[in-house]
């Protein structure tokens, strides 16, 4: 079975895994679900970046500071999470200019109330074409 | 020190139910930059320093600045949320299962977990005989993987792109008189 | 502290002088970390993002208007572009110096090393430009929108 001294980091980073994922499935704010997914994503990096780093290594940088470890720490989970990173800020500007398109469309950034409009605009259109006919 | 890192986990943890907890949006933003600087002092600790500049100046720094200014164009306070046990649910079940897949991994810190193999071995003697740089990671992120981080590069381009394709307009007068007195969603003659 | 007469930030002394005294440090640890990405953490990404920051920092307390001034939005829009044309273009040298595309040992006639060493320079210089470009040019829209 697991131990807890080998396995806590990802224990941890699974439980912030979840609190973004309910941050995401259950507010209806649109700008609280964006932080959810803020969270999950910095969580997922963190799970990521624990999967490279060896207990007794240093920073990947060579040079005289990296005299007398016998290990440096994996870098190329480095490299893919500093991707990621920067990617993902990219994709939270692209979805917040989309909260902000919706609240000036809906009046609203909460995603009940839109789906609710959305429902009544349909049933508003479908009542209003059998009228015609 | 492993205790260290456990204790600013745990905060990181705090912090996270904390932002989905509060109902003020403004504060909430507030706290996401402390998340990313306590995840910032995180990496450091887990020898990663690269990844934890980057976070700490895009998630501190820009991310922050992001949901102000989205903030500033929206409500600032969200709806009281009606008591639903699904998402628990949801929640608790792919948890216990992420748990489950836990129990093969290799220990924290492991030198000899798997993924320490060769490739890693020729990167940083690569870095140090090929390419003659000190820092690995902006070798391997320039050099020997290039081509990923060109692609990245392009993607934030596009992200930029869809940023202005979304807000570049100009937003029309009447929609905001239009604001005010209606309720529904507006129709697509009333938009620009 | 009437509030409605509120000072503009540019008004503020203690925002004003401390923003102007260290935009200049903010812009100049931008370039620090952009070339000295080689030698220790840093490099195109975080850079750029700082290059960012210090813009923003100006344009949030002098206003929009300054900041666009110094920077404008056509600037910012080619900036995003040519940063990406920079890092295709360095790739494209390669290909027509007879080596793969992004195989930077063919850059240098004499040591593939100092090859590796411009190529990187080049590509990072192309990565901050348009990370610089495309977080000011965030900033931009969405100040823009709330007029």
């Amino acid at each position: 079975m697991s131990s807890f001294a080998g396995h806590w980091v990802y224990w941890l980073s699974i439980a912030l895994m979840m609190i973004g994922l309910y941050a995401v499935i259950s507010r209806d704010n649109l700008v609280k679900k964006l932080m959810g997914l803020n969270i999950f994503q910095v969580s997922v990096i963190m799970f990521y970046v624990a999967l490279g780093k060896i207990i007794g290594g240093t920073p990947p940088i060579l040079g005289p500071g990296a005299e007398g470890f016998a290990y440096f720490s994996n870098p190329l989970p480095h490299v893919l999470m500093l991707t990621a990173i920067v990617v993902g800020v990219a994709t939270t500007a692209v979805g917040l200019a989309l909260v902000v398109r919706i609240r000036e469309a809906y009046g609203t950034a909460e995603e009940d109330q839109i789906v609710q409009m959305d429902r009544d605009e349909a049933l508003a259109a479908e009542r209003s074409r059998r009228v015609r006919r | 020190m492993v205790s260290f890192e456990l204790l600013l986990f745990l905060l990181l943890v705090a912090t996270a139910v904390a932002i989905v907890r509060m109902r003020d949006l403004f504060a909430a933003a507030m706290l996401t930059g402390i998340f990313s600087l306590v995840s910032a002092g995180l990496f450091t600790l887990m020898d990663a320093v690269d990844v934890a500049f980057t976070e700490a100046s895009v998630g501190a720094g820009i991310s922050t600045i992001l949901f102000l200014g989205t903030l500033a164009l929206t409500d600032r306070r969200e709806n009281q949320q009606p008591w639903r046990v699904m998402p628990f649910l949801v929640v608790g079940l792919t948890g216990a299962a992420l748990l489950y897949g836990t129990a093969d991994m290799p220990a924290y810190g492991d030198p000899n977990a798997p993924v320490n193999n060769d490739i890693t071995k020729e990167y940083i003697e690569g870095t140090e005989h090929k390419v003659g740089i000190p820092n690995v990671v902006t070798a391997v992120l320039a050099s020997y993987r290039g081509y990923d981080t060109f692609g990245e590069t392009t993607v934030i381009f596009t992200a930029a792109i869809g940023v202005m394709l979304l807000l570049g307009g100009r937003r029309s007068r009447e929609e905001d008189d239009e604001d005010d007195a209606s309720t529904g969603p507006r129709s697509e003659e009333g938009e620009e | 502290m009437s509030h409605d007469n509120p000072m503009r930030m540019r008004e503020n002394a203690i925002l004003r002088v401390t923003s102007k005294g260290l935009i200049p440090y903010i812009l100049l640890f931008a370039l620090y970390v952009q070339f000295h990405g080689d030698f220790g953490p840093g490099g195109g990404f975080q850079a750029g993002v700082i290059f960012a920051a210090g813009f923003v920092l100006y344009g949030i307390i002098f206003g929009l208007d300054a900041i666009q001034r110094l920077i404008p939005p056509i600037m910012v829009e080619r900036g995003a572009a040519l940063g990406v044309v920079i890092y295709g273009g360095v790739g494209v040298v390669c290909l027509l110096l007879g080596g793969n595309f992004l195989d930077y040992n063919v850059l240098s006639a004499h040591e593939p090393m100092h090859g590796q060493h411009l190529g990187i320079l080049l590509v990072e210089l192309g990565v901050g430009l348009t990370v610089a470009s495309a977080m000011t040019a965030a900033f931009y829209y969405f100040s823009a929108r709330a007029r």
